[in-house]
Protein backbone atom coordinates (compact mmCIF):
# COMPACT_ATOMS: atom_id res chain seq x y z
CA UNK A 1 0.00 0.00 0.00
CA UNK A 2 1.04 3.61 -0.64
CA UNK A 3 1.77 5.86 1.58
CA UNK A 4 -0.66 8.96 2.59
CA UNK A 5 2.74 11.33 2.38
CA UNK A 6 2.71 10.33 -1.66
CA UNK A 7 -0.85 10.09 -1.88
CA UNK A 8 -1.23 13.48 -0.29
CA UNK A 9 1.11 15.11 -2.62
CA UNK A 10 0.28 16.59 -6.03
CA UNK A 11 1.95 14.63 -8.65
CA UNK A 12 5.35 15.13 -9.15
CA UNK A 13 7.19 15.38 -12.28
CA UNK A 14 11.05 14.64 -11.07
CA UNK A 15 12.32 15.90 -14.43
CA UNK A 16 11.62 19.34 -13.89
CA UNK A 17 13.63 19.04 -10.48
CA UNK A 18 16.47 17.84 -12.32
CA UNK A 19 15.77 20.94 -14.95
CA UNK A 20 17.57 23.00 -12.08
CA UNK A 21 20.23 20.97 -11.68
CA UNK A 22 24.16 20.86 -14.24
CA UNK A 23 25.12 17.74 -15.48
CA UNK A 24 27.90 17.00 -18.05
CA UNK A 25 26.71 14.43 -19.34
CA UNK A 26 29.74 11.62 -21.17
CA UNK A 27 27.50 11.20 -24.13
CA UNK A 28 27.12 7.56 -25.29
CA UNK A 29 29.00 5.96 -21.94
CA UNK A 30 26.32 5.64 -19.11
CA UNK A 31 28.05 4.84 -15.76
CA UNK A 32 25.29 2.76 -14.85
CA UNK A 33 24.37 -0.05 -16.83
CA UNK A 34 21.56 -2.98 -15.76
CA UNK A 35 22.38 -6.79 -16.53
CA UNK A 36 20.04 -8.20 -19.36
CA UNK A 37 17.42 -9.83 -17.14
CA UNK A 38 14.08 -11.66 -17.80
CA UNK A 39 12.05 -10.46 -14.85
CA UNK A 40 13.34 -7.84 -12.44
CA UNK A 41 14.09 -9.13 -8.88
CA UNK A 42 12.05 -7.06 -6.22
CA UNK A 43 15.05 -4.97 -5.49
CA UNK A 44 15.82 -3.91 -8.72
CA UNK A 45 11.96 -2.77 -9.81
CA UNK A 46 11.97 -0.72 -6.32
CA UNK A 47 14.30 1.11 -7.86
CA UNK A 48 11.42 3.28 -10.13
CA UNK A 49 10.27 4.74 -7.38
CA UNK A 50 13.62 4.80 -4.59
CA UNK A 51 15.62 6.38 -7.09
CA UNK A 52 15.47 10.01 -6.43
CA UNK A 53 16.24 10.94 -9.85
CA UNK A 54 13.90 8.69 -11.73
CA UNK A 55 16.47 7.43 -13.93
CA UNK A 56 14.70 3.66 -13.06
CA UNK A 57 11.62 2.79 -15.15
CA UNK A 58 9.61 -0.50 -16.58
CA UNK A 59 9.25 -1.10 -20.06
CA UNK A 60 6.44 -2.90 -22.03
CA UNK A 61 8.15 -6.60 -21.82
CA UNK A 62 8.10 -6.18 -18.08
CA UNK A 63 11.81 -5.24 -17.99
CA UNK A 64 13.31 -2.46 -15.90
CA UNK A 65 15.34 0.01 -18.30
CA UNK A 66 17.78 3.39 -16.86
CA UNK A 67 18.18 6.39 -18.56
CA UNK A 68 21.70 7.75 -16.82
CA UNK A 69 21.76 11.51 -17.78
CA UNK A 70 19.82 12.90 -14.73
CA UNK A 71 21.41 10.38 -12.63
CA UNK A 72 22.72 12.64 -9.26
CA UNK A 73 25.35 9.96 -8.45
CA UNK A 74 24.15 8.93 -4.85
CA UNK A 75 24.33 5.51 -4.45
CA UNK A 76 21.16 3.96 -3.90
CA UNK A 77 20.47 2.10 -6.92
CA UNK A 78 24.03 0.16 -5.77
CA UNK A 79 23.03 -0.51 -2.61
CA UNK A 80 19.64 -1.50 -2.92
CA UNK A 81 20.75 -4.46 -5.69
CA UNK A 82 23.83 -5.04 -3.77
CA UNK A 83 22.78 -8.58 -3.28
CA UNK A 84 20.91 -9.63 -6.35
CA UNK A 85 23.80 -7.63 -8.26
CA UNK A 86 21.40 -6.32 -10.75
CA UNK A 87 22.88 -3.43 -11.96
CA UNK A 88 26.95 -2.56 -12.28
CA UNK A 89 27.39 0.94 -11.25
CA UNK A 90 30.60 2.83 -11.64
CA UNK A 91 31.56 6.47 -11.20
CA UNK A 92 31.50 9.03 -14.46
CA UNK A 93 34.32 9.47 -15.70
CA UNK A 94 36.68 12.36 -13.67
CA UNK A 95 34.75 16.08 -14.35
CA UNK A 96 31.45 14.47 -16.08
CA UNK A 97 28.04 13.63 -13.93
CA UNK A 98 26.26 16.01 -11.71
CA UNK A 99 28.63 19.59 -11.19
CA UNK A 100 26.63 20.79 -8.12
CA UNK A 101 26.26 24.54 -8.01
CA UNK A 102 24.89 24.31 -3.87
CA UNK A 103 25.33 21.03 -2.86
CA UNK B 1 50.74 10.19 -14.04
CA UNK B 2 53.00 12.46 -12.02
CA UNK B 3 56.50 10.68 -11.71
CA UNK B 4 57.62 12.09 -8.10
CA UNK B 5 56.76 10.47 -5.37
CA UNK B 6 54.39 11.57 -2.33
CA UNK B 7 54.67 11.48 1.34
CA UNK B 8 50.81 10.82 1.13
CA UNK B 9 47.71 10.75 -1.52
CA UNK B 10 44.67 11.90 -0.26
CA UNK B 11 41.15 10.90 -2.46
CA UNK B 12 38.56 12.95 -2.25
CA UNK B 13 38.53 16.58 -1.37
CA UNK B 14 35.63 16.78 0.78
CA UNK B 15 35.98 17.91 4.13
CA UNK B 16 37.75 14.84 4.94
CA UNK B 17 40.31 14.78 2.48
CA UNK B 18 40.55 18.46 2.49
CA UNK B 19 41.16 18.49 6.40
CA UNK B 20 44.16 16.06 6.40
CA UNK B 21 45.64 17.04 3.09
CA UNK B 22 45.91 20.90 4.60
CA UNK B 23 47.39 19.17 8.12
CA UNK B 24 50.14 17.09 6.20
CA UNK B 25 51.22 20.03 4.21
CA UNK B 26 51.23 22.55 6.92
CA UNK B 27 54.03 20.07 8.50
CA UNK B 28 56.06 20.14 5.13
CA UNK B 29 54.73 16.76 3.89
CA UNK B 30 54.70 16.20 0.29
CA UNK B 31 50.86 15.71 -0.51
CA UNK B 32 48.69 15.01 -4.05
CA UNK B 33 45.30 14.87 -3.56
CA UNK B 34 43.10 13.65 -6.54
CA UNK B 35 39.07 14.43 -6.43
CA UNK B 36 37.00 13.50 -9.27
CA UNK B 37 34.50 16.39 -9.85
CA UNK B 38 35.43 19.42 -11.85
CA UNK B 39 36.05 21.01 -8.68
CA UNK B 40 35.71 20.96 -5.46
CA UNK B 41 32.21 20.62 -4.17
CA UNK B 42 30.75 19.31 -6.80
CA UNK B 43 29.96 16.19 -6.07
CA UNK B 44 29.51 17.04 -2.21
CA UNK B 45 25.96 17.69 -0.68
CA UNK B 46 25.39 18.57 2.64
CA UNK B 47 22.25 20.29 4.86
CA UNK B 48 24.18 21.92 5.54
CA UNK B 49 25.63 23.00 9.11
CA UNK B 50 29.36 23.87 9.46
CA UNK B 51 30.71 23.41 13.11
CA UNK B 52 33.67 25.79 14.04
CA UNK B 53 35.40 23.94 16.62
CA UNK B 54 36.23 20.86 13.97
CA UNK B 55 37.24 23.73 11.30
CA UNK B 56 39.00 25.78 14.11
CA UNK B 57 41.51 23.48 14.91
CA UNK B 58 42.74 23.30 11.31
CA UNK B 59 42.19 26.88 10.40
CA UNK B 60 42.05 28.96 13.49
CA UNK B 61 41.09 32.53 11.62
CA UNK B 62 38.67 30.44 9.14
CA UNK B 63 35.81 33.46 9.68
CA UNK B 64 38.15 35.95 7.96
CA UNK B 65 36.69 34.69 4.57
CA UNK B 66 35.57 31.88 4.51
CA UNK B 67 31.69 31.67 2.96
CA UNK B 68 29.54 31.41 5.71
CA UNK B 69 25.79 31.82 5.22
CA UNK B 70 24.41 32.29 8.82
CA UNK B 71 25.62 31.76 12.51
CA UNK B 72 22.96 29.86 14.49
CA UNK B 73 21.22 31.72 17.18
CA UNK B 74 17.77 29.28 16.68
CA UNK B 75 17.38 25.74 16.98
CA UNK B 76 13.87 24.58 16.90
CA UNK B 77 13.06 20.36 17.11
CA UNK B 78 9.62 19.38 15.72
CA UNK B 79 7.62 16.51 15.93
CA UNK B 80 5.34 16.28 13.57
CA UNK B 81 2.41 15.05 12.65
CA UNK B 82 -0.08 15.87 9.58
CA UNK B 83 -1.73 19.08 10.61
CA UNK B 84 0.65 20.12 13.61
CA UNK B 85 4.13 20.67 14.74
CA UNK B 86 4.98 20.03 18.78
CA UNK B 87 8.26 22.01 19.12
CA UNK B 88 11.20 22.43 21.03
CA UNK B 89 13.06 25.97 20.38
CA UNK B 90 15.93 27.26 21.53
CA UNK B 91 17.04 30.72 21.14
CA UNK B 92 19.63 32.79 22.71
CA UNK B 93 21.31 36.27 22.29
CA UNK B 94 24.39 34.36 24.02
CA UNK B 95 24.60 32.66 20.22
CA UNK B 96 25.42 36.31 18.97
CA UNK B 97 29.20 35.65 20.59
CA UNK B 98 32.41 37.04 18.71
CA UNK B 99 33.14 33.51 17.41
CA UNK B 100 29.83 31.97 16.55
CA UNK B 101 29.75 28.15 17.00
CA UNK B 102 27.63 26.68 14.43
CA UNK B 103 27.46 28.30 10.70
CA UNK B 104 25.05 27.63 7.77
CA UNK B 105 26.82 26.98 4.60
CA UNK B 106 26.63 26.12 1.29
CA UNK B 107 28.55 23.32 0.46
CA UNK B 108 30.06 23.63 -3.13
CA UNK B 109 31.25 27.06 -2.02
CA UNK B 110 32.52 26.54 1.07
CA UNK B 111 34.39 23.09 -0.23
CA UNK B 112 35.93 26.05 -2.98
CA UNK B 113 37.38 27.99 -0.01
CA UNK B 114 38.51 25.13 1.93
CA UNK B 115 40.17 23.64 -1.25
CA UNK B 116 41.81 27.32 -1.85
CA UNK B 117 43.50 27.04 1.61
CA UNK B 118 44.29 23.30 1.05
CA UNK B 119 46.36 24.29 -2.31
CA UNK B 120 47.97 27.67 -0.59
CA UNK B 121 49.23 24.94 1.95
CA UNK B 122 51.33 23.83 -0.53
CA UNK B 123 48.88 20.66 -2.00
CA UNK B 124 49.28 19.16 -5.43
CA UNK B 125 44.96 19.22 -6.21
CA UNK B 126 44.28 17.14 -9.49
CA UNK B 127 40.61 17.38 -10.10
CA UNK B 128 38.51 15.73 -12.97
CA UNK B 129 40.65 12.83 -11.96
CA UNK B 130 38.46 9.23 -10.33
CA UNK B 131 40.81 6.65 -8.48
CA UNK B 132 40.18 3.76 -9.91
CA UNK B 133 42.08 1.28 -7.48
CA UNK B 134 44.88 1.08 -5.22
CA UNK B 135 48.15 -0.07 -6.37
CA UNK B 136 49.57 -2.76 -4.19
CA UNK B 137 53.71 -4.18 -3.50
CA UNK B 138 54.25 -7.73 -3.09
CA UNK B 139 53.28 -7.61 0.76
CA UNK B 140 50.35 -6.19 -0.42
CA UNK B 141 51.29 -2.95 1.50
CA UNK B 142 49.35 -0.09 -0.59
CA UNK B 143 51.70 2.17 -2.29
CA UNK B 144 49.89 4.74 -4.60
CA UNK B 145 46.52 4.78 -7.09
CA UNK B 146 45.80 4.16 -10.40
CA UNK B 147 43.09 7.03 -12.03
CA UNK B 148 41.41 6.96 -15.11
CA UNK B 149 43.40 9.99 -16.67
CA UNK B 150 44.61 8.14 -19.09
CA UNK B 151 45.44 4.96 -16.53
CA UNK B 152 47.82 7.23 -15.09
CA UNK B 153 49.40 5.88 -11.64
CA UNK B 154 50.55 7.93 -8.99
CA UNK B 155 52.77 6.55 -5.68
CA UNK B 156 52.87 7.29 -1.87
CA UNK B 157 53.68 6.32 1.23
CA UNK B 158 50.30 6.21 2.56
CA UNK B 159 46.90 6.75 1.14
CA UNK B 160 44.03 8.28 2.39
CA UNK B 161 40.25 7.37 2.02
CA UNK B 162 38.17 10.32 2.22
CA UNK B 163 36.36 9.23 -0.87
CA UNK B 164 32.41 9.84 1.03
CA UNK B 165 29.80 7.62 1.78
CA UNK B 166 29.87 6.18 -1.93
CA UNK B 167 33.69 4.98 -1.72
CA UNK B 168 34.02 2.36 -4.25
CA UNK B 169 38.05 2.19 -3.98
CA UNK B 170 37.66 0.92 -0.83
CA UNK B 171 35.09 -1.34 -1.02
CA UNK B 172 36.22 -2.87 -4.31
CA UNK B 173 40.26 -3.22 -3.14
CA UNK B 174 37.85 -5.79 -0.15
CA UNK B 175 38.87 -2.75 2.97
CA UNK B 176 35.19 -2.55 3.98
CA UNK B 177 31.78 -4.23 2.52
CA UNK B 178 29.14 -2.88 1.04
CA UNK B 179 27.10 -0.24 2.72
CA UNK B 180 24.11 -1.72 4.09
CA UNK B 181 20.45 -0.27 3.23
CA UNK B 182 19.63 -0.93 6.59
CA UNK B 183 21.92 0.91 8.06
CA UNK B 184 22.47 4.19 5.28
CA UNK B 185 20.02 6.81 4.51
CA UNK B 186 19.03 8.77 1.40
CA UNK B 187 18.67 12.53 1.50
CA UNK B 188 16.79 14.96 -0.96
CA UNK B 189 17.41 18.72 -0.66
CA UNK B 190 16.32 21.66 -2.49
CA UNK B 191 17.59 25.30 -2.57
CA UNK B 192 14.69 27.72 -2.36
CA UNK B 193 16.05 31.26 -2.80
CA UNK B 194 14.22 34.42 -1.50
CA UNK B 195 15.52 37.96 -0.90
CA UNK B 196 17.29 38.42 2.69
CA UNK B 197 14.44 40.75 3.69
CA UNK B 198 11.65 38.15 3.28
CA UNK B 199 14.01 35.34 5.56
CA UNK B 200 14.77 37.44 8.06
CA UNK B 201 11.20 38.74 8.22
CA UNK B 202 9.94 35.29 8.35
CA UNK B 203 12.22 33.80 10.61
CA UNK B 204 12.67 36.74 13.40
CA UNK B 205 16.09 37.53 12.41
CA UNK B 206 18.65 40.60 12.29
CA UNK B 207 21.66 40.44 9.99
CA UNK B 208 23.59 37.37 9.88
CA UNK B 209 21.26 35.60 12.47
CA UNK B 210 20.15 32.05 11.48
CA UNK B 211 17.96 29.69 12.65
CA UNK B 212 17.81 25.75 11.72
CA UNK B 213 14.63 23.34 12.15
CA UNK B 214 14.68 19.55 12.36
CA UNK B 215 11.78 17.53 12.19
CA UNK B 216 10.45 13.77 12.92
CA UNK B 217 7.38 12.52 12.83
CA UNK B 218 4.24 11.64 10.29
CA UNK B 219 6.53 13.54 7.61
CA UNK B 220 8.35 10.16 6.69
CA UNK B 221 5.37 8.26 6.39
CA UNK B 222 6.15 5.53 8.83
CA UNK B 223 10.06 5.45 7.97
CA UNK B 224 12.88 5.82 9.80
CA UNK B 225 13.81 9.58 8.89
CA UNK B 226 13.76 13.19 9.84
CA UNK B 227 13.34 16.12 7.45
CA UNK B 228 14.86 19.53 8.07
CA UNK B 229 15.13 23.61 7.04
CA UNK B 230 18.08 25.63 6.95
CA UNK B 231 18.06 29.45 6.93
CA UNK B 232 21.08 30.43 4.68
CA UNK B 233 21.62 34.24 3.64
CA UNK B 234 19.61 34.68 0.74
CA UNK B 235 18.56 31.21 0.43
CA UNK B 236 16.39 28.06 2.89
CA UNK B 237 17.82 24.96 2.35
CA UNK B 238 14.90 21.82 2.90
CA UNK B 239 15.37 18.26 2.60
CA UNK B 240 14.14 14.88 4.37
CA UNK B 241 16.06 11.69 4.68
CA UNK B 242 14.99 8.09 5.49
CA UNK B 243 16.52 4.86 5.77
CA UNK B 244 17.36 3.41 1.97
CA UNK B 245 15.72 0.13 3.03
CA UNK B 246 12.78 1.79 4.24
CA UNK B 247 12.53 3.63 0.91
CA UNK B 248 12.64 -0.01 -0.89
CA UNK B 249 9.72 -1.26 1.35
CA UNK B 250 7.21 1.15 1.66
CA UNK B 251 7.34 2.47 -2.17
CA UNK B 252 7.39 6.43 -1.46
CA UNK B 253 9.45 7.96 -3.85
CA UNK B 254 12.04 10.22 -1.99
CA UNK B 255 10.88 13.30 -4.19
CA UNK B 256 7.32 12.42 -3.01
CA UNK B 257 8.06 13.03 -0.02
CA UNK B 258 10.17 16.48 0.36
CA UNK B 259 7.28 17.43 -2.14
CA UNK B 260 4.97 17.05 0.94
CA UNK B 261 6.99 17.87 3.27
CA UNK B 262 7.46 21.15 1.61
CA UNK B 263 3.55 21.16 1.64
CA UNK B 264 3.17 20.57 5.18
CA UNK B 265 1.21 23.54 6.56
CA UNK B 266 4.08 24.57 8.79
CA UNK B 267 6.51 24.18 6.52
CA UNK B 268 4.73 25.84 3.20
CA UNK B 269 4.76 29.43 4.06
CA UNK B 270 8.08 29.44 5.16
CA UNK B 271 8.83 28.52 1.45
CA UNK B 272 6.08 30.86 0.02
CA UNK B 273 7.31 32.73 -3.26
CA UNK B 274 10.58 31.20 -3.11
CA UNK B 275 12.60 30.10 -6.31
CA UNK B 276 14.34 26.64 -6.58
CA UNK B 277 17.26 26.33 -7.88
CA UNK B 278 18.82 23.16 -7.26
CA UNK B 279 17.59 19.60 -6.30
CA UNK B 280 20.19 17.26 -4.67
CA UNK B 281 20.00 14.00 -2.90
CA UNK B 282 22.99 12.12 -0.99
CA UNK B 283 23.62 9.29 0.92
CA UNK B 284 24.24 9.32 4.65
CA UNK B 285 26.03 6.65 6.49
CA UNK B 286 23.87 6.29 9.63
CA UNK B 287 24.57 2.93 11.30
CA UNK B 288 26.58 4.55 13.85
CA UNK B 289 29.43 2.93 16.01
CA UNK B 290 28.96 -0.78 14.98
CA UNK B 291 28.82 0.23 11.17
CA UNK B 292 32.68 1.62 11.59
CA UNK B 293 34.82 -0.40 9.11
CA UNK B 294 38.92 -1.46 9.20
CA UNK B 295 39.99 2.30 9.35
CA UNK B 296 43.75 1.55 8.56
CA UNK B 297 45.74 -1.07 7.54
CA UNK B 298 49.36 -1.42 5.68
CA UNK B 299 49.75 2.10 3.79
CA UNK B 300 46.28 3.26 3.88
CA UNK B 301 44.05 4.87 6.19
CA UNK B 302 39.91 5.52 6.15
CA UNK B 303 38.13 9.54 6.82
CA UNK B 304 34.92 11.02 6.85
CA UNK B 305 31.82 9.34 5.09
CA UNK B 306 33.88 6.48 3.89
CA UNK B 307 34.39 5.43 7.61
CA UNK B 308 30.95 5.93 8.55
CA UNK B 309 31.75 8.57 10.63
CA UNK B 310 28.15 10.51 11.42
CA UNK B 311 26.38 11.03 14.43
CA UNK B 312 22.97 10.40 13.49
CA UNK B 313 21.31 11.58 16.60
CA UNK B 314 22.73 14.96 16.56
CA UNK B 315 23.14 15.22 12.65
CA UNK B 316 26.78 16.04 13.44
CA UNK B 317 28.64 14.56 10.37
CA UNK B 318 31.15 17.17 8.73
CA UNK B 319 32.94 17.97 12.09
CA UNK B 320 33.89 14.51 12.62
CA UNK B 321 34.92 14.17 9.14
CA UNK B 322 36.77 16.86 9.32
CA UNK B 323 38.00 15.84 13.17
CA UNK B 324 39.15 12.47 11.62
CA UNK B 325 40.45 13.62 8.69
CA UNK B 326 42.65 16.16 10.82
CA UNK B 327 43.52 13.29 12.90
CA UNK B 328 44.73 11.16 10.35
CA UNK B 329 46.89 13.66 9.07
CA UNK B 330 48.53 14.46 12.31
CA UNK B 331 49.23 10.93 12.83
CA UNK B 332 50.92 10.48 9.60
CA UNK B 333 53.33 13.74 10.40
CA UNK B 334 54.00 11.89 13.94
CA UNK B 335 55.23 8.46 12.01
CA UNK B 336 57.14 10.33 9.48
CA UNK B 337 59.03 12.36 12.14
CA UNK B 338 59.75 9.67 13.55
CA UNK B 339 60.89 7.75 10.29
CA UNK B 340 58.20 5.18 11.19
CA UNK B 341 57.07 2.90 7.98
CA UNK B 342 53.54 3.33 6.97
CA UNK B 343 52.19 -0.10 8.10
CA UNK B 344 49.18 -1.08 9.91
CA UNK B 345 50.66 -1.16 13.06
CA UNK B 346 52.18 1.89 13.28
CA UNK B 347 49.02 3.47 11.66
CA UNK B 348 47.38 1.84 14.44
CA UNK B 349 48.24 5.05 16.54
CA UNK B 350 45.24 6.88 14.01
CA UNK B 351 42.44 4.55 15.81
CA UNK B 352 44.43 5.07 19.65
CA UNK B 353 43.97 8.88 19.15
CA UNK B 354 40.03 9.29 17.77
CA UNK B 355 39.16 7.28 20.80
CA UNK B 356 40.54 9.72 22.67
CA UNK B 357 37.64 12.51 20.69
CA UNK B 358 34.16 13.13 20.84
CA UNK B 359 34.17 11.35 17.69
CA UNK B 360 34.62 7.51 19.06
CA UNK B 361 33.22 8.48 22.73
CA UNK B 362 30.13 9.65 20.86
CA UNK B 363 29.58 6.75 18.44
CA UNK B 364 30.31 4.57 21.20
CA UNK B 365 27.79 6.79 23.34
CA UNK B 366 25.14 5.56 20.40
CA UNK B 367 26.23 2.35 19.62
CA UNK B 368 22.42 1.32 20.25
CA UNK B 369 20.67 3.89 18.91
CA UNK B 370 20.16 3.57 15.02
CA UNK B 371 18.89 -0.32 15.82
CA UNK B 372 16.73 1.60 18.08
CA UNK B 373 15.41 4.27 15.76
CA UNK B 374 15.17 1.35 13.10
CA UNK B 375 13.19 -0.87 14.88
CA UNK B 376 10.79 1.03 17.10
CA UNK B 377 9.09 2.99 14.33
CA UNK B 378 6.59 4.37 16.56
CA UNK B 379 9.00 6.78 17.15
CA UNK B 380 8.13 8.75 13.67
CA UNK B 381 4.32 7.78 13.28
CA UNK B 382 2.14 7.27 17.08
CA UNK B 383 4.29 9.31 19.26
CA UNK B 384 4.08 12.25 16.71
CA UNK B 385 0.66 12.27 16.60
CA UNK B 386 -0.04 11.58 20.68
CA UNK B 387 2.00 14.23 21.19
CA UNK B 388 0.37 16.79 18.80
CA UNK B 389 -3.20 15.13 20.20
CA UNK B 390 -1.92 15.76 23.90
CA UNK B 391 -1.21 19.68 23.04
CA UNK B 392 -4.07 20.32 21.64
CA UNK B 393 -6.53 18.45 23.97
CA UNK B 394 -4.70 20.65 26.39
CA UNK B 395 -4.90 24.07 25.06
CA UNK B 396 -8.24 24.29 23.35
CA UNK B 397 -10.63 25.88 25.88
CA UNK B 398 -14.30 24.24 25.38
CA UNK B 399 -15.51 23.45 28.79
CA UNK B 400 -14.04 20.63 29.71
CA UNK B 401 -12.17 20.66 33.42
CA UNK B 402 -8.69 20.01 33.11
CA UNK B 403 -8.58 17.09 34.93
CA UNK B 404 -10.89 15.58 32.35
CA UNK B 405 -8.99 17.16 30.01
CA UNK B 406 -5.66 15.19 31.69
CA UNK B 407 -7.36 11.64 31.74
CA UNK B 408 -8.18 12.25 28.21
CA UNK B 409 -4.65 12.30 27.35
CA UNK B 410 -3.30 9.60 29.13
CA UNK B 411 -6.12 7.63 27.92
CA UNK B 412 -5.16 8.34 24.20
CA UNK B 413 -1.40 7.31 25.26
CA UNK B 414 -2.40 3.55 27.18
CA UNK B 415 -4.91 3.43 23.81
CA UNK B 416 -2.31 4.18 21.63
CA UNK B 417 0.53 2.54 22.70
CA UNK B 418 -0.99 0.22 25.70
CA UNK B 419 1.00 0.49 29.03
CA UNK B 420 3.89 -1.84 28.90
CA UNK B 421 4.57 -0.64 25.79
CA UNK B 422 5.25 3.28 26.89
CA UNK B 423 7.56 2.00 29.43
CA UNK B 424 8.78 -0.38 27.08
CA UNK B 425 10.06 2.32 24.90
CA UNK B 426 11.25 4.53 27.53
CA UNK B 427 13.37 1.42 28.78
CA UNK B 428 14.85 1.07 25.32
CA UNK B 429 14.73 4.99 24.56
CA UNK B 430 17.10 5.34 28.12
CA UNK B 431 19.09 1.97 27.28
CA UNK B 432 20.04 2.91 24.18
CA UNK B 433 20.93 6.37 25.26
CA UNK B 434 23.42 6.02 27.82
Amino acid sequence: MRATAEANAPTIKVEEKLFQNRYLVDAGRPHIKIRPHETPSKALMSLTYTCPAGCYSVNDQGQVEITADGCVECGTCRVVTAKTREIEWNYPRGGFGVLYKFG
Amino acid sequence: MIEEHFDAIVVGAGPSGNAAAYTMAKEGLKVLQLERGEYPGSKNVQGAILYADALEKIIPDFREDAPLERHIIEQRLWTMDDASYVGMHYRSEDFNEEKPNRYTIIRAQFDKWFSQKVREAGVTLLCETTVTQLLRDTNSKVIGVRTDRDGGTAFADVVILGEGVNGLVGQRSGLRPELNPDSVALAVKEMHFLPREVIESRFNLKGNEGVVIEAMGTITAGMTGTGFLYTNQESISVGIGCIVSDFADNGTSPYALLEAFKNHPSIKPLLANSECKEYAAHLIPEGGYYSIPELYGDGWLVVGDAGQFVNAVHREGSNLAMTTGRIAGETIVWLKRRREEMLKANLAEYRRRLDETFVMKDLKKYKRIPEFLHGNRQIFGLYPKLFSGAAQTWFRVDGTDKRTKEKEIFKSFRKGRTLPGLIGDAFKLARAWR
